[in-house]
């Protein structure tokens, strides 16, 4: 398969020689995906932790609706936002359609459900554990919730690498609501749809090689953040 | 109001992209895949910014979903190829007038080997009759684009049913050009093309011209301002800018001047 080695040797030229478009495209794909990410887990979070030591009605409703939306089809968010977005829509005279703003908040709507389903999962299975434990202490939710926190924070960090995996690698919803304009909304995937449909298919592939090197990193990173931790919690 | 948008740009970090579109002109063009995929716009576009410090930004949708965004006022110029609906889109009141910009033809492409014989051919509609009689694959882009309307209307001058063979040799792909041509040349199937989009695609396999010169094949593209009175937040004047300078000699000169391998793709046609 010679298009593995042409589409890796054009990955490496690329990054090689800092191209400029391509340095762009990478910035704006990073700061979309980080960006909602952190907005995502800003609203997610709270949420996820609530949903998992309190009790009330409508509760299991809410985590069946949140899990439900951890499905959501890319596709459909990114008509929703472009329908509300557009100049003829509710929110037309904010005219965001057509900015990374508007791809924020397509992906801030596939990313939160991620983050709330799996980090009221994390933590519902530790109140379980713990909760009579807790109780017989007359620990206060409030004080235990920081020690699940504390106590899950490893799989909190999944939680949120699997929000990033989605923004970085969705392509569906930012490609309606950004239109993949040329220096203002191409990101590394729509850039990688526009090559594939221009035939450019060696250049597609070693953009989709750029692409797993970001994911790569970023996890890697995390997992050398989660071994550092851990060897100073030992000293 | 001005607060509300205020507030939300900064909570989703405009900070963060700054640069774009504020302190300079910029426009939106709901325009056809093609234009963008051949190049045209790397090419024009530089120059129309030097020339006047405009940017224009190119949203590339197909000619159908080009109009719809247009109508719903989400763009400052369209730039299409379907004559019927550019007529119908000034007739309804979304813009004063179209202008002629510029033609090329559109191509059957097929594999080298040929099941339904058609190559050298110069009557489209006889060479679809064919294809159609041989039960020969034909991939159709099925996205009421431009060039989708342009097949449907050949297929219409068979007199064959196309649509009652979708699925088994008619194949509808209900995607962009290059994704149909990709489609095609992966099942051997025959597809409709602009030469432009036909030329530049990088992805041709043993793909060839079968049929070219028939004059039903003509591709003229239009160009239009999006009508203020319709649609409050276009920039008319930056938008009738890009428009006057794609009419004027230079701006035909230019387009004129655009090339792949040596060959011309748009042919300047403004009266």
């Amino acid at each position: 398969m010679t298009i593995y080695s042409e589409s890796f040797f054009a990955a490496f030229n690329l990054l090689a020689t800092a191209d400029k478009d391509l340095v762009e495209i990478l910035y704006l794909s990073i700061n979309v995906s980080l960006l909602s990410l952190a907005l995502s887990c800003f609203l997610g979070l709270p949420i996820g932790a609530i949903l998992a030591i309190r009790q009330f009605p409508m509760r299991n409703l809410l985590v069946g609706i949140f899990n439900a939306m951890m499905g959501l089809p890319p596709v459909v968010v990114g008509l929703l936002v472009y329908l509300h977005l557009s100049r003829s829509g509710p929110f037309g005279w904010l005219g965001l359609l057509y900015t990374p703003e508007a791809m924020i908040i397509a992906q801030m709507i596939l990313i939160t459900p991620i983050i709330i389903a799996l980090s009221c999962q994390v933590l519902e299975d530790l109140n379980e554990d713990y909760k009579d434990f807790f109780s017989s202490l007359v620990v206060p939710k409030r004080t235990a919730l920081v020690a699940y926190i504390v106590d899950a924070r490893y799989s909190l960090l999944t939680v949120v690498l699997a929000g990033f995996g989605r923004a970085i690698s969705e392509v569906g919803a930012v490609i309606i609501v950004g239109g993949n304009i040329d220096h203002l909304t191409r990101v590394m995937t729509t850039a990688i749809a526009l090559e594939t449909s221009k035939g450019e298919l060696e250049l597609a592939l070693a953009l989709g090689f750029i692409l797993l090197g970001i994911s790569l990193a970023v996890n890697f990173f995390a997992q050398w953040l989660k071994a550092t931790a851990k060897r100073r919690a030992y000293v | 109001m001005a607060i509300l948008k205020l507030t939300i740009i900064t909570i989703f970090g405009l900070t963060a992209f700054a640069n774009a579109g504020i302190a300079e002109t910029a426009i939106l063009v709901q325009s056809t895949t093609s234009t963008k995929n051949s190049g045209l716009y790397n090419h024009i576009l530089p120059i129309f910014k030097h020339d006047t410090g405009i940017t224009v930004n190119v949203v590339a949708v197909g000619t159908g979903a080009a109009i719809k965004n247009a109508m719903n006022c989400d763009g400052d110029v369209l730039l299409v190829h379907s004559r019927k609906r550019e007529n119908n889109f000034v007739a309804k009141g979304y813009a004063k007038r179209r202008y002629d910009l510029m033609y090329n033809d559109y191509v059957i492409v097929g594999p080298v080997k040929d099941p339904a014989n058609i190559v050298g051919m110069n009557d489209a509609v006889a060479a679809l009759k064919k294809i159609a009689n041989t039960n020969s694959k034909f991939a159709s882009r099925g996205d009421s684009s431009g060039t989708d309307s342009k097949e449907k209307s050949l297929w219409e001058s068979t007199g064959v049913n196309q649509i009652a063979h979708s699925g088994h040799w008619y194949r509808e792909t209900g995607s962009g050009m290059g994704t149909t041509l990709n489609t095609a040349v992966g099942m051997g199937a025959y597809t409709l093309s602009d030469r432009a989009s036909w030329r530049t695609h990088a992805n041709k396999a043993d793909f060839k011209i079968m049929v070219e010169g028939d004059k039903r094949l003509f591709n003229p593209y239009g160009v239009m301002l999006i009508d203020k009175t319709r649609c409050p937040n276009v920039n008319s004047i930056a938008g009738k800018a890009f428009i006057d300078w794609l009419i004027s000699e230079k701006g035909q000169t230019t387009i004129a001047a655009h090339r792949f391998a040596g060959k011309q793709l748009f042919f300047p046609n403004t009266k």
